[in-house]
């Protein structure tokens, strides 16, 4: 019988480390219950809601549709990766408090590493690449309305301009 | 400094966008034992046996159970406040797993395994042998005789029947001149959809039962687990952490009772019920389908002579909430629109479905797609403006509900329409979309909605608070009103700031995780209660600790109490405006004195015997393609009269999210069974269209603040109310850009390519007539 159990070795939010894994465990699993990332969400454990999503090599991906396996010498971003090293808020975390985009907060943690990912790439995106952009996530309680005046918000401040220099 | 009225960021915003927020997921133990549900997999039949030899066999299975198992005791799951009365208390129509199944996704069987994956595979290797009957799936049908016979209290699967009787319809349809316009509309069912599933653990505890449950009601869901499994309901203790939202279906008891008794059944270890996505959709709680047929006889002059409803609401298989859902609705038809002679009939009947409960909006989204539709079509019928019929015939300022006793004291339905008529230039646009050709076409639609504010006076509304005084002036705050993500808690921070004298809602701590062992009796989070609700027993209990705060200002200042104030958290001497001293080194010197030691707290309930129309409307604007039958909505405004804001920005938030419920409801919403098997089709969230950031406009929300005066903070319902008004507006947008009334939701292609092709808008190139 084919060995059921490896170890993986990662970097999960700048820290190296590794861990014994089934090999049909998720990601989203590995995450919360090993090493207790409990801002990566399940809302359906098959790629639909985003709850789940992490950045993996800066990249965003649903966490519950990767193989925990996968993760070997990958670069792991989790909502818990984006504080300052004194428990700082990042600018997009402050942005979605500000904003009054949090509601049940279920959501949160995925759109916000999304936005992230977004922000990260210093483009200067219109409403409807964002709303594209941010289409991967749902969320049953904001309308998404504050979670994309967030986002554009610190993609203003981040390029220094304001909507109407742009 | 005031704090109501401000727009502070969330209490619990930190916790969330950093994921510490601690959800149900997030307590239980990554080593519990997990329970899987075995389902039905036919529409109606008996289970005539239950094979679990080999599912036995599987490693890690600890224990199953079947429906030939479980106590024989019957229970109700509504999230009501129980009734002393035993003709107002919940139906109690099902058991902890049933051997009667009644849908596809009725409760079988129960599996507690080591793991995820030896649950499932044992779930899948129990062989279930069903004796199948006839099923059913509409109310209508349901109705007739020889229909399929659900539960045998009920030989006609009628749950309930309500009528309204107001003058005498029969007689004054005969006056002469009168224009008949009669027709039916329809509403699908539809589901939640919070993003976290419905989940519960539970453990043993010393001779009782802990349950940690994601939902809106831990004290009702305590008195459930009490009744569905026959013990003193003290035995029961319900644990309600951050929920991933709930939308009415949480305000149901779900699996708390089994995932208890699968508990007990393994000793009181931890046992996980985690509900996967696509049975959420089917066995936990969806909207109700409805029918509904409006017959109206009108003067040429635009008014009402007589009019007549009947509301067919489709219960599925048990009664959850029942005929609630449906009579509120009805009981917004003769208010809305006055009329002295009324004929309402409204229906709740079984059918092999899944089960129907309590969804945001409580029966009036589907109303109002119904009565506001038809306002529209009446109108078309006569060749009345639309707007102007509206403003004559709608509920007048002054009126008064007999039975709730809730007055429009400010004209709200018509101001809200002023409003929302000025911010979109409607009238100019109502007119200028009228008569389009064109392939793509725009239009603009207008909708009021009704609703109320809690429950009184058709069930009990109470609300208990608990304040504590810590030692630096901080408070404690405790109310059994859940935080859903609705923001209540950050808004009963503002309240008891405000009240008690403190300088900043952060002075207050409100305990947001709900304990049944802890926090006091209160109903939970629903009916758009919360704020209007807890206000009265925080505005009750921050008095009552102000005045024993002010005792020991006096003992400790020796100055009468009449002239000391509590204000942003100093004692003043009202005489000459003097800071005496802080709060919070009165707080320290009664917490240590040596002389003269008090704990200063407070705690009190009030029992609300009032209620509060909370009134709106919403315009949308849309571009409809008529060739590819698409809707695109371009323009969304939501007006609310929902009295005094709490905290603006929260308020907006909220009417956001309900609008979004609203988009998806009027255009891609709905769960679908198939005819054949009664199977759900699409219970995933690929195939059941939940709007994304892709299909919203710029959503708009305003308000107008008048200030409720039943209310402790001048506020009243806000919840549920942004959903009420999208759909009919939607429609009665697509109405004024392309001449056709679609009398069905969701307006979605399949729809609208059928009515396109009927009017004569398109061809269909698969019928002769094309």
């Amino acid at each position: 019988m084919e060995q059921q159990y490896k170890q993986v070795n990662f970097n999960l939010n700048g820290k190296d480390v590794s861990c014994v894994v089934d090999i049909r465990c998720s990601l989203t699993d590995m995450l919360r219950n090993q090493f207790g990332c409990t801002s990566v969400k399940k809302g359906c454990e098959v790629g639909e809601c985003g709850a789940c999503t992490v950045l993996i090599d800066k990249e965003a991906f649903n966490s519950c549709i990767y193989l925990a396996v996968w993760a070997e010498g990958k670069h792991i971003l989790t909502l818990e990766g984006l504080l300052g090293p004194n428990g700082e808020l990042s600018d997009i975390q402050q942005a979605f408090i500000d904003e009054a985009a949090v509601q049940c907060g279920f959501c949160t943690p995925g759109f916000i590493l999304t936005g992230y990912e977004i922000l990260e790439t210093g483009k200067l995106y219109t409403d409807d690449e964002l709303r594209k952009l941010l289409s991967g996530h749902l969320c049953r309680c904001t309308g998404y309305e504050n979670i994309l005046k967030a986002v554009k918000k610190v993609m203003y401040q981040r390029l220094g301009k304001t909507p109407e220099e742009a | 400094m005031p704090n109501v009225g401000k727009s502070v960021p969330r209490v619990d915003a930190m916790d969330k966008v950093t994921g510490r927020a601690k959800y149900t997921d997030d307590r239980c133990d990554p080593h519990a034992l997990v329970a899987r549900v075995v389902r039905s997999t036919i529409a109606h039949g008996y289970v005539k046996s239950v094979d679990i030899s080999q599912a036995e066999k599987i490693p890690g299975v600890v224990r199953i159970v079947t429906c030939f198992d479980v106590p024989d005791i019957k229970f109700p799951t509504a999230g009501h406040p129980w009734s002393v009365e035993e003709a107002h208390q919940d139906v109690a129509d099902r058991r902890l797993l049933n051997r009667h199944v009644r849908y596809v996704g009725d409760d079988v069987a129960a599996v507690v395994a080591e793991n995820e994956v030896a649950a499932a595979q044992a779930a899948r290797a129990i062989r279930v042998e069903y004796e199948p009957l006839p099923f059913v799936l509409d109310p209508i049908e349901a109705m007739q005789p020889g229909a399929p016979v659900l539960h045998k209290e009920y030989p006609d699967n009628v749950l309930k029947h309500t009528s309204i009787r107001q003058g005498d319809y029969q007689t004054a349809i005969q006056e002469p001149g009168l224009i008949c316009v009669d027709k039916w509309y329809e509403v699908p069912t539809v589901q939640h959809c919070h993003i976290e599933n419905f989940i519960c653990y539970a453990y043993g505890e010393g001779d009782r039962i802990v349950i940690v449950s994601s939902t809106q009601i831990p004290h009702i869901v305590r008195r459930t687990v009490g009744q569905a499994l026959g013990l003193p309901w003290g035995k029961v203790r319900i644990i309600k952490p951050y929920i991933g939202g709930g939308f009415g279906n949480k305000q149901d008891t779900l699996y708390e009772p089994l995932c208890a008794y699968l508990s007990l059944q393994v000793g009181g270890r931890q046992v996980k019920l985690d509900v996967p996505r696509e049975d959420t959709f089917v066995s936990n709680r969806v909207r109700h389908a409805e029918k509904i047929h409006i017959i109206s006889w009108v003067r040429p002059d635009g008014t009402y002579a007589a009019r007549k409803l009947e509301m067919y609401s489709n219960q599925g298989a048990y009664a959850s909430h029942g005929h609630s859902i449906v009579a509120k609705g009805m009981g917004a038809f003769p208010q809305m629109y006055p009329c002295p002679n009324i004929e309402a009939d409204s229906y709740t009947v079984y059918t092999n479905r899944s089960v129907a409960g309590a969804m945001r909006g409580y029966g009036i989204p589907q109303a109002m797609f119904a009565f506001e539709s038809h306002t529209e079509d009446v109108c078309r019928r006569l060749g009345l403006d639309s707007l102007a019929f509206r403003h004559k015939n709608i509920m007048p300022k002054g009126y008064v509900d007999g039975f709730s006793k809730n007055e429009n004291y400010f004209d709200s339905f018509n101001q809200c329409m002023d409003k929302a008529v000025a911010e979109t230039d409607y009238v100019r646009k109502h007119a200028a979309y009228a008569h389009q050709t064109g392939e793509v076409r725009r239009g603009i639609g207008i909708a009021p909605f009704w609703y109320n504010t809690a429950v009184w006076p058709i069930s009990l509304e109470h609300s208990s608070c608990r304040m504590v005084l810590n030692q630096d002036g901080s408070i404690q705050l405790q109310v059994a009103e859940t935080e859903i993500g609705q923001g209540a808690d950050t808004a009963y921070a503002q309240m008891a700031a405000d009240v008690v004298g403190l300088a900043y809602y952060t002075d207050v701590h409100v305990q947001s995780c709900q304990d049944t062992d802890v926090t006091p009796f209160g109903l939970g989070a629903y009916a758009s209660r919360q704020t209007y609700t807890a206000g009265f027993a925080i505005r009750q209990t921050g008095l009552i600790l102000r005045d024993k705060i002010l005792d020991y200002a006096s003992e400790m200042t020796r100055m009468p109490k009449y002239n000391l104030d509590l204000m942003d958290g100093e004692i003043v001497r009202t005489t000459d405006g003097r800071v005496l001293l802080k709060l919070a080194d009165l707080a320290t010197e009664a917490f240590y004195s040596l002389t003269h030691s008090v704990h200063i707290t407070a705690e009190s309930t009030y029992q609300t015997k009032s209620n509060a129309y909370s009134f709106g409307c919403c315009v949308a604007e849309v571009e409809v393609d008529i060739p590819l039958c698409k809707v695109k909505v371009t323009d969304l405004l939501n007006i609310h009269d929902c009295g005094k804001l709490i905290n603006p920005a929260l308020a907006e938030a909220q009417v956001h999210g309900g609008m979004s419920m609203g988009i998806g409801y009027a255009l891609s919403e709905q769960l679908l069974f198939d005819p054949k098997t009664g199977r759900a089709l699409n219970n995933n969230l690929l195939d059941y269209k939940l709007s994304t950031t892709m299909d919203h406009p710029h959503l708009r929300a305003m308000f107008i603040e008048n200030y409720e005066p039943t209310s402790a903070f001048g506020t009243k319902a806000l919840g549920e109310p942004p959903t009420c008004p999208v759909a009919p507006a939607i429609r009665n947008a697509i109405l004024n850009a392309t001449g056709v009334e679609v009398d069905s939701l969701p307006m979605n292609p399949h729809v609208l390519y059928r009515r396109f092709c009927q009017e004569g808008l398109i061809a269909d190139p698969w019928t002769k007539e094309g």
